[in-house]
C-alpha cells in the first residue's frame, strides 16, 4: 500500500522552477530516502507534501488524503524541520505537552507519551530544562521526539541529520531506524552514508524531478557498473596512463579513470575482464599491489544520475 | 479546543517571557504618576528660578487634569507597548521556524492568530485594569473620589483604542518575517491615523475620538463618540480577517 504519492508536481519561485514534475510513490511501512544535493528541491516537497507549501501545479496524497490543505492532514503526519525551532522558554516536557494538547490527547496520555518519548530520544534527564540552553543535537532529538507524539502514519524528516557531530548523526539514525515498522519515513537527505545505512527504499532527485526510485539493492543492481580497481607501486604512473591509453581501445572497456598509481576500470564484459586485465597489465610491465572487483556504491549511482541532469530514470 | 489549547500557550509566553509584568508596571506607574503629575505640576514651577510668578498663573489642579494626564499617558505609552509587543508575535515564529513546526498540525492559522490577539489583549486589559484602579486610588487621595462608572467606561473605551493598535500591528506582523519591518509597518500606520485624527469631521470617526469621550463621560459631559466606537471595533476586525486571509496564503 501507498503512503505518499505524488503525480506530476510543479512548483515555481519567481523563475526558477524548484519541483519540474516530480512523481513519486513510497510504500507504507518504509523507511524512504529522498536524496539529492543542495537545491535539488527536497525541502520544497517535504513543505508541500506537509500542507505548509502549495504546488504550482500536480496532485500529492500523503496517508491516502490529497493534499488540498494542511488541514486534512496534519493529524496524520509528523515533521521534523531541517533546523527545528522551539520556544526557548518551554522544557522538552512542555513543548511536548503542548504539542500533545493540538493533536487532542487527555492529560494521561499526553503525560504516559511524553515520558515515552523522551525515553526514546535520551531526554528524560534534560526534561526539565529550558530548551533555550539545549544543544543542536539535543534540538535534533525533541525535534524527533515532537514529530512522533501523535504516532503518526508517516514521519517527514528533513535533513534530521546534517549538522550534527558524529555521535549526534549515529544517534538520531540509530532512532530513525528504530521506526521501522512502526510508521513510514521519508527522510530527505544529501548525505549518501545516511540512506545507505538506514533507508529500505531510495528515490534520487535532481533538478526538480524525481531520476530514480527503488529499493536500494534494486537501485545498485540496476545502475551498478562493474568496475575493477588497480593500483601498482609508486613511481609507476607514466607506465599507468599509458596502459589506460591502452585498455581504452579494448571493447570490453567502458572507462579508465586514473588517480596517481592507482586506476578504476569500469567494464561491459566482466568475464574478459577478470581473464584479460591483469595480463594486460603484466604485459605493460606494472607492478601490481592490488587488484579487486570493486562492489558498486550508491555514490557512484547519485553522481551518475545527478551529474546526467536526470537524463535516465 | 484548539484555540484554548493556542491560548494558553500564549499567556505562558506572555508571563515567562516577562511580557505581561512589563507591560502592568508600565502602565500602572503612568497609572499612579497621572494625578501625582497633576497635582505636582504646579509645586515644580515653584522650585524653578523666577518660576514662583509662573505658578500663579496656573489654575489649581483639579480630577480633570488628573483624568487628562491619564488618559495621555496610557494612550502614549499604551499604543507604544502595543507596537514593541506584537510587531513581531507573528514576523519572529514565522523566521525562527516555530509556526512552521506548529502548523503542520492540527492547529488552524486563525485560531494561531485569535490567539495571539487574544493574549495581547488579556495583558492590555489586566494592565489597564490595574493601572485603572492605581489612579483612581491617587486620584482618590490627592484631589476627590471619580464617578465610578465613567471611570469604568473610560479605561474600557482606552482598551479598545489600544485593541486597534496591537489588531493593526498583528497584521503588519503576517505580512513580513521581520519584526523591524513590521514595526515599521505598524508605526506608520499610526502617523497616519494620528494624522487623519487631526483633520477636522474625519477625526470624529477614528479611534482617538474614544479617549475624547472617555474624558467627557469622566468630566460629566454627555457627548457620546459611537461612530468612533464602530470604526475602532472594524479596524480590529478587518485588521484581524486580512491577516488570517493572508497568513492562509502564506507558505512556511
Amino acid at each position: 500500500m501507498t503512503a505518499i504519492r505524488t503525480e506530476g508536481l510543479h512548483k515555481k519561485f519567481g523563475r526558477v522552477w524548484a519541483l519540474n514534475g516530480l512523481t513519486l510513490a513510497v510504500e507504507q511501512g518504509t523507511i524512504f530516502g529522498f536524496l539529492g544535493p543542495n537545491g535539488a528541491g527536497k525541502t520544497t516537497t517535504i513543505r508541500i507534501l506537509t500542507g505548509l507549501a502549495r504546488p504550482t501545479s500536480g496532485r500529492a496524497w500523503v496517508a491516502g488524503v490529497e493534499i488540498i490543505s494542511n488541514r486534512q492532514v496534519a493529524s496524520h503526519i509528523g515533521y521534523l524541520p531541517e533546523e527545528p525551532a522551539f520556544y526557548s522558554w518551554m522544557t522538552p516536557r512542555e513543548f511536548l505537552d503542548y504539542v500533545g494538547r493540538i493533536f487532542g490527547l487527555t492529560a494521561h496520555e499526553r503525560k504516559s507519551r511524553m515520558e515515552e518519548l523522551l525515553d526514546l530520544v535520551g531526554l528524560t534527564e534534560a526534561g526539565k530544562r529550558r530548551i533555550g540552553g539545549f544543544s543542536r543535537g539535543m534540538r535534533q532529538r525533541l525535534g524527533v521526539a515532537q514529530a512522533l507524539v501523535n504516532r503518526p502514519q508517516v514521519l517527514f524528516l528533513d535533513e534530521p541529520a546534517s549538522g550534527l557531530d558524529p555521535t549526534g548523526r549515529k544517534e538520531v539514525l540509530e532512532l530513525i531506524g528504530r521506526l521501522r515498522g512502526q510508521c513510514t519515513v521519508f527522510m530527505s537527505t544529501h548525505i549518501l552514508a545516511d540512506v545507505e545505512r538506514v533507508c529500505d527504499t531510495v528515490g534520487i532527485i535532481a533538478r526538480g524531478r524525481v531520476v530514480a526510485e527503488a529499493r536500494q539493492e534494486e537501485l545498485l543492481a540496476r545502475y551498478a557498473v562493474p568496475a575493477f580497481e588497480v593500483e601498482s607501486d609508486s613511481g609507476m604512473e607514466e607506465r599507468m596512463k599509458e596502459w589506460a591509453k591502452t585498455l581504452r581501445t579494448m571493447s570490453w572497456v567502458t572507462s579508465v579513470a586514473i588517480n596517481g598509481p592507482a586506476a578504476r576500470v569500469a567494464v561491459r564484459d566482466v568475464t574478459t575482464a577478470k581473464r584479460e586485465l591483469i595480463a594486460s597489465a603484466v604485459q605493460a610491465g606494472l607492478v601490481l599491489t592490488r587488484y579487486e572487483m570493486v562492489k558498486p556504491s550508491l555514490e557512484d549511482i547519485f553522481l551518475r544520475l545527478v551529474g546526467e541532469g536526470g537524463s535516465e530514470g | 479546543m484548539s484555540f484554548l489549547v493556542a491560548l494558553r500557550k500564549e499567556l505562558l509566553e506572555q508571563w515567562r517571557s516577562y511580557r505581561l509584568l512589563i507591560a502592568v508596571v508600565v502602565l500602572v506607574a503612568f497609572g499612579l504618576m497621572s494625578p501625582l503629575l497633576a497635582k505636582l505640576t504646579p509645586e515644580f514651577f515653584k522650585l524653578m528660578p523666577g518660576g514662583e510668578e509662573f505658578a500663579k498663573l496656573i489654575p489649581p489642579p483639579t480630577t480633570a487634569d488628573a483624568v487628562a494626564q491619564y488618559i495621555k499617558n496610557i494612550s502614549q505609552f499604551g499604543v507604544i507597548l502595543a507596537l514593541l509587543m506584537a510587531m513581531g508575535v507573528v514576523a519572529q515564529e514565522k523566521d525562527k521556524g516555530t509556526a512552521a513546526l506548529i502548523l503542520a498540525k492540527p492547529m488552524p492559522r486563525g485560531v494561531f492568530l485569535m490567539a495571539k490577539f487574544s493574549a495581547l489583549g488579556l495583558t492590555f486589559l489586566v494592565s489597564i485594569v490595574v493601572a485603572g484602579a492605581a489612579c483612581y486610588y491617587y486620584t482618590l487621595i490627592l484631589f476627590e473620589a471619580l464617578e465610578v462608572s465613567g471611570w469604568l467606561v473610560l479605561n474600557g473605551l482606552m482598551l479598545l483604542f489600544l485593541l486597534v493598535y496591537v489588531a493593526l500591528t498583528l497584521f503588519c506582523s503576517t505580512l513580513t518575517r521581520s519584526q523591524v519591518i513590521a514595526g515599521g509597518l505598524a508605526l506608520a500606520q499610526l502617523i497616519i491615523l494620528s494624522g487623519l485624527s487631526a483633520i477636522p469631521r474625519v477625526g470624529e470617526y477614528l479611534p482617538g475620538q474614544l479617549l475624547t469621550w472617555g474624558a467627557g463621560l469622566v468630566g460629566g459631559s454627555g457627548k457620546t463618540a459611537w461612530a468612533a466606537l464602530w470604526v475602532s471595533v472594524g479596524i480590529i476586525a478587518v485588521a484581524l480577517g486580512a491577516a488570517w486571509v493572508i497568513f492562509e496564503r502564506q507558505e512556511l
